[in-house]
């Protein structure tokens, strides 16, 4: 399974160049790889109808207990043959759609990743590797939603789908590692087979909640729901795929898989109700408002998301029946609906459904895959997706209202249906904006294949029945769960639901070319809700992201050096003043000798006289002043080698300072700063000054630890023959120290030549005339 | 600067300053100096010949750019290492030669050609520093 | 001894953060110099200075006789002292740099200047755009 996944991304790696070389056969040729993979994963099937679940470890951090442990149950199962399977009709559909586009070689390594990141997902048993792998979705989507990246709403819906499931994929990393640390492993298996466990703890409110955050977002549930139309921006295979049977499932999955541990409570059912019934009502109305046949089947995405959600949180074992079986039926119809869009789309050059009309004859076989494909979704029969549909209705009889929620919106969907597979196609006469001609094959196989599956499927959902969906029910509940399927159920109460259903859909049908116009004018420029709200949080985010990036590093060197300061400053006073360091230190001034006080005096004056100067000479003077006091320090206190060091230094910083200086304009001293901003700076400076002074006596009212002293003296002759000890630590016992001092010298030295070299350089050119006279604009001749 | 006195004492000067130089750089090991305090020190000379004579004057002092006595220091600092790996000792370890020749004890070691690196470094980063300056 | 020491040190150390919060580059320099002594001081006092006994090793004795001076953080400092001096001369380096390039010392007009559109041909480095 690892090796599989691995595979993926290896041709993911590969896909440029082959695409490259292939051209317009690329995707027929690519599609090997998925189909491949398909035909794998559907061999576990016989082990899984016999009850078996295959797992598979690799020690990965094995110090943190990490692991990459795949899985492969039921659940698993119909994840990896939808992302494969459909993944196998999308390859060739985008060799087709993207047909001479110059980026279609930066595609199929996106399509690629994101197919492999999408297996890593529901194949993983570790929730560490399950986020990383879910993360890499989101990073692969975000390129592949944004692949149109010279538009900008392209970018934007990009970034919104990013923000958003990133957001969720946050606090889902939050309730991962709580799981984590309730049940003591990642092992996702593991966690949810103890119920008890988990339930009881003090973290359980707190685990459903994010994780919940991340399974939401990425399923484009309400409040979260409206970057997914938004993301139709993406091109037509790209939404056929992960807007249709992958990645907004991928929530729908973790929803499941975490079901048998996490479920069954009143938290969960309310919650997971609540989001689903909220998506289905909010997509059912707002569909009325689209038609754009791509947002109208995102809005049916999104009513198909709810249903799940709902199904899983309801948890019986009917609920969760319907949940598999609808979950499968609308793979099976949503991505070649989504393809057939997409092949009108670039056969008659718009999306708007009111636009289209009798293109059946032009484009017969896509029309029969839209048929097909449409009768599923209406949850008509003989198709899969009225199998589904009927046991949704049936897992939703306890809770009536819903059931009646998802009548309302299954009619919507009937009518989304008619809007983008009957009404374009039916008619006499052709109206397109523009000339259209037969779709080419790799527009119509993939759809057309999948949607004969999901007819087939249909009349025979028995064949599903042993090695997937009793399978992904057992995963989802827990334990075993026997049950047949059929297509015909009898005479029963969700058949007269579908019926009610068919009406309801039909008289909006009818309704629909004068409710529509109405519908928009009245709300079609209202932007409120979770819109609103992202755009609000997005302005937000970056208005006090920009304050605060230019208050704490502003390029005013001034600005930016008084921010650190002053916060080094309160963190580290907060801190001592808190821990009593400064408890109690005696602020006796001790002279032994006068002249101390007097140097001490000398030192002070200087650094006052440093800061006050307005002429450079008594700035300079000052710090010399300054420097040498310090060197006297170092003769009173046993310091022969600093002294003599400090002296030099001191000769030498006044030789580079006046060899600047005279280059520099007089008056450059002239402290343009006016009161407020001196005192702000004399405040923090006094306060960072008694810090130090307080550190320092704290530091010094401590015993000194001379064990390394005391090692360096005894050592210094006896192991390296030197008798000053200073000198012996710099050469001998710390010398790989003092390498690295002189190299920060010579780099120093390098920055400065470099620096003094270059504008020489440029110097000498401009004065020749061959460089570009305004070399040096800006600089006043030097 | 253009100062006849300043002229004639610093050229008297470089010779015993530079020489003094060495001698504190060489002492360093058992008495107050070494390779940073000698390195300081010879800079300083031929800093102060720069502003008597011209930078020119003490390019040509030196024969070689300053450039080079950092390369020099920087190869003989981490080049002093090496003598430790080929006794089998961690790398820097000091080695040492000592014997007596002529009625002198000489100590030849390790840690003394890398205090020379040290002193190369030293004087060939201040003096790159203060000719770049002087050349503008 | 070590209190008035620390007191010195507050001071060099006020003083030279009050300079590095300037809006003049120079005053920031000088603050730096300010800094590193001051820095150099504080590390030196924490060593417990005492007096009138240097760190080596007399001749004769493979040991120092009695107490003497901490060798430790002299030989911190020692190589504190150099690359303070290093850093300073850098400092000042780009200081006249920036001058001649953008014609100020003030830290906001440096912002300001720097934030400039330059022509393409000359982008800020001197490196010349193709």
């Amino acid at each position: 399974m690892l090796t599989s996944v691995l595979l993926a991304f290896a041709v993911a790696l590969a896909a440029p160049s082959l695409a490259a070389r292939l051209g317009a056969r690329a995707g027929w040729v690519l599609a090997i790889l998925p189909a491949g993979l398909t035909a794998y994963y559907a061999s576990f099937l016989p082990r899984l109808a016999a009850g078996e679940v295959v797992d598979q470890r690799v020690a990965w951090v094995p110090q943190l207990g990490v692991e990459l442990a795949f899985r492969m149950d039921g659940l698993a199962a119909v994840f990896a043959l939808m992302i494969a399977g459909i993944g196998t009709a999308v390859t060739i559909y985008a060799g087709g759609y993207l047909a001479g586009d110059r980026q279609l070689p930066r595609f199929y390594p996106l399509l690629f990743s994101f197919m492999a990141a999408m297996l890593g997902v529901v194949l993983t048993d570790d929730l560490i590797t399950l986020f990383v792998f879910w993360e890499l979705t989101s990073l692969t989507s975000y390129f592949l939603i944004g692949y149109k990246h010279e538009y900008e709403d392209s970018r934007a819906s990009a970034l919104q789908a990013l923000l958003v499931t990133g957001t969720g994929a946050l606090a889902m990393l939050g309730g991962f590692l709580l799981l984590g640390q309730i049940a003591g492993t990642y092992r996702i298996s593991t966690i949810v087979a103890d119920p008890a466990l988990l339930q009881a703890s003090p973290w359980y409110v707190a685990a459903v909640l994010l994780v919940a955050a991340g399974a939401l977002t990425k399923s484009a549930q309400w409040p979260f729901h409206f970057w997914l139309p938004n993301a139709m921006a993406a091109p037509t295979p790209v939404s056929a795929y992960l807007h249709s049977a992958t990645m907004v499932k991928a929530g729908v999955y973790l929803l499941a898989r975490m079901a048998p541990g996490l479920g069954g409570t009143p938290l969960w059912f309310g919650l997971l109700a609540l989001a689903g019934g909220a998506t289905i009502l909010a997509a059912a109305a707002l569909a009325l408002l689209q038609r754009d046949s791509k947002r109208l089947l995102a809005y049916s995405t999104l009513i198909a998301l709810g249903t799940l959600v709902l199904l899983i949180g309801v948890g019986t074992p009917e609920a969760i029946k319907a949940m598999v079986v609808f979950l499968f039926a609308h793979s099976l119809y949503k991505a070649p609906l989504f393809m057939v869009a997409g092949a009108v789309d670039h056969e008659a050059g718009t999306r708007d459904v009111t636009r289209l009309r009798g293109l059946g004859r032009a484009m017969p076989v896509t029309w029969a895959a839209a048929l097909l494909a449409g009768i599923s979704a209406a949850g008509l029969p003989p198709m899969l997706g009225f199998v589904g549909k009927e046991l949704a209705y049936e897992g939703l009889f306890e809770t009536p209202w819903l059931l009646a929620a998802l009548i309302a919106a299954s009619a919507v969907m009937l009518l989304i249906v008619v809007l983008v597979a009957w009404r374009p196609f039916a008619g006499r006469t052709l109206q397109v904006p523009r000339a259209v001609h037969g779709a080419p094959p790799s527009l119509w196989v993939g759809p057309l294949a999948i949607a004969l599956l999901g007819t087939l499927f249909g009349f025979a959902p028995a064949l599903l029945q042993d090695g997937l969906m009793r399978p992904a029910a057992a995963a989802v509940l827990g334990s075993p769960y026997a049950f047949d399927l059929y297509l015909w159920h009898g005479l029963t109460l969700a058949l007269g639901l579908s019926v009610l259903t068919v009406v309801i859909g039909f008289g909006l049908v009818l309704a629909w070319p004068r409710l529509h116009p109405a519908l928009v004018a009245r709300f079609g420029e209202v932007r409120v809700g979770p819109v609103a709200a992202y755009a609000g949080l997005l302005k937000g985010l970056v208005a006090v992201a920009t304050a605060q990036t230019r208050f704490l590093q502003s390029d005013d060197l001034r600005h930016h050096l008084t921010v650190i300061v002053a916060f080094a400053v309160a963190l580290t006073g907060t801190v001592g003043i808190a821990s009593g360091a400064f408890a109690g230190l005696a602020l006796a001034p001790v002279f032994e000798y006068a002249y101390e006080a007097v140097l001490l005096a000398v030192i002070v004056v200087g650094v006052a006289s440093a800061v006050r100067a307005h002429s450079r000479m008594v700035a300079i003077t000052s710090l010399g002043v300054v420097g040498l006091g310090i060197a006297l320090l170092f003769v009173l206190f046993a310091a022969p080698d600093l002294a003599i060091t400090q002296f030099l230094v001191e000769t030498l910083v006044v030789i580079i300072a006046a060899l600047v200086l005279v280059r520099l304009p007089s008056g450059t001293l002239r402290a343009p700063d006016n009161g407020g901003v001196r005192r702000l700076a004399g405040t923090i400076a006094v306060l960072g000054g008694a810090l130090f002074a307080g550190l320092l006596m704290a530091v010094t009212s401590y015993p000194l630890d001379r064990t390394l002293t005391a090692f360096y003296e005894a050592a210094s002759y006896p192991e390296a023959n030197g008798r000053n000890i200073v000198n012996v630590v710099l050469v001998d016992f710390r010398g790989i120290d003092t390498l690295g001092e002189i190299t920060v010298l010579a780099v120093a030295a390098t920055g400065v030549f470099a620096l003094l070299r270059r504008a020489r350089a440029k110097r000498a050119d401009a004065t020749t005339g061959s460089g570009n006279a305004a070399a040096d604009q800006g600089g006043p001749p030097s | 600067m253009n100062s006849v006195i300043l002229r004639s004492a610093t050229n008297l000067l470089i010779a015993v300053l530079l020489l003094f130089s060495v001698f504190l750089m060489l002492r360093g090991h058992d008495l107050p100096g070494g390779g940073f305090i000698g390195g300081l020190l010879a800079a300083s000379a031929v800093a102060l010949y720069a502003i008597a004579n011209g930078h020119r004057a003490a390019v040509r002092l030196l024969r070689v750019p300053p450039q080079a006595l950092i390369a020099w220091g920087l190869a003989l600092g981490v080049g002093a290492g090496f003598f430790a790996l080929l006794q089998g000792d961690p790398y820097l370890t000091g080695q040492w030669l000592i014997f007596a020749f002529a009625g002198v004890e000489w100590k030849l070691s390790s840690p003394l050609v890398f205090d020379v690196g040290v002193y190369l470094v030293v004087v060939g980063v201040v003096l790159t520093m203060v000719f770049a300056l002087e050349e503008r | 001894m070590e209190v008035v020491l620390a007191l010195v040190v507050g001071v060099i150390i006020a003083g030279a953060l009050y300079l590095v919060m300037q809006r003049n580059l120079l005053r920031f320099v000088f603050g730096l110099i300010l800094l590193s002594g001051g820095v150099n001081l504080l590390l030196f006092t924490a060593g417990r200075p005492i007096r009138g006994a240097p760190p080596l090793v007399p001749y004769g004795l493979s040991e120092p006789a009695g107490a003497v001076a901490n060798a430790l953080p002299q030989a911190l400092i020692l190589t504190a002292i150099v690359i303070g001096f290093g850093l300073t001369a850098f400092a000042l380096v780009l200081l006249l740099r920036a001058y001649e390039r953008l014609g100020t010392l003030s830290t906001d007009e440096l912002t300001a200047r720097v934030a400039e559109p330059r022509p393409i041909a000359d982008r800020g480095d001197g490196e010349v755009a193709p």
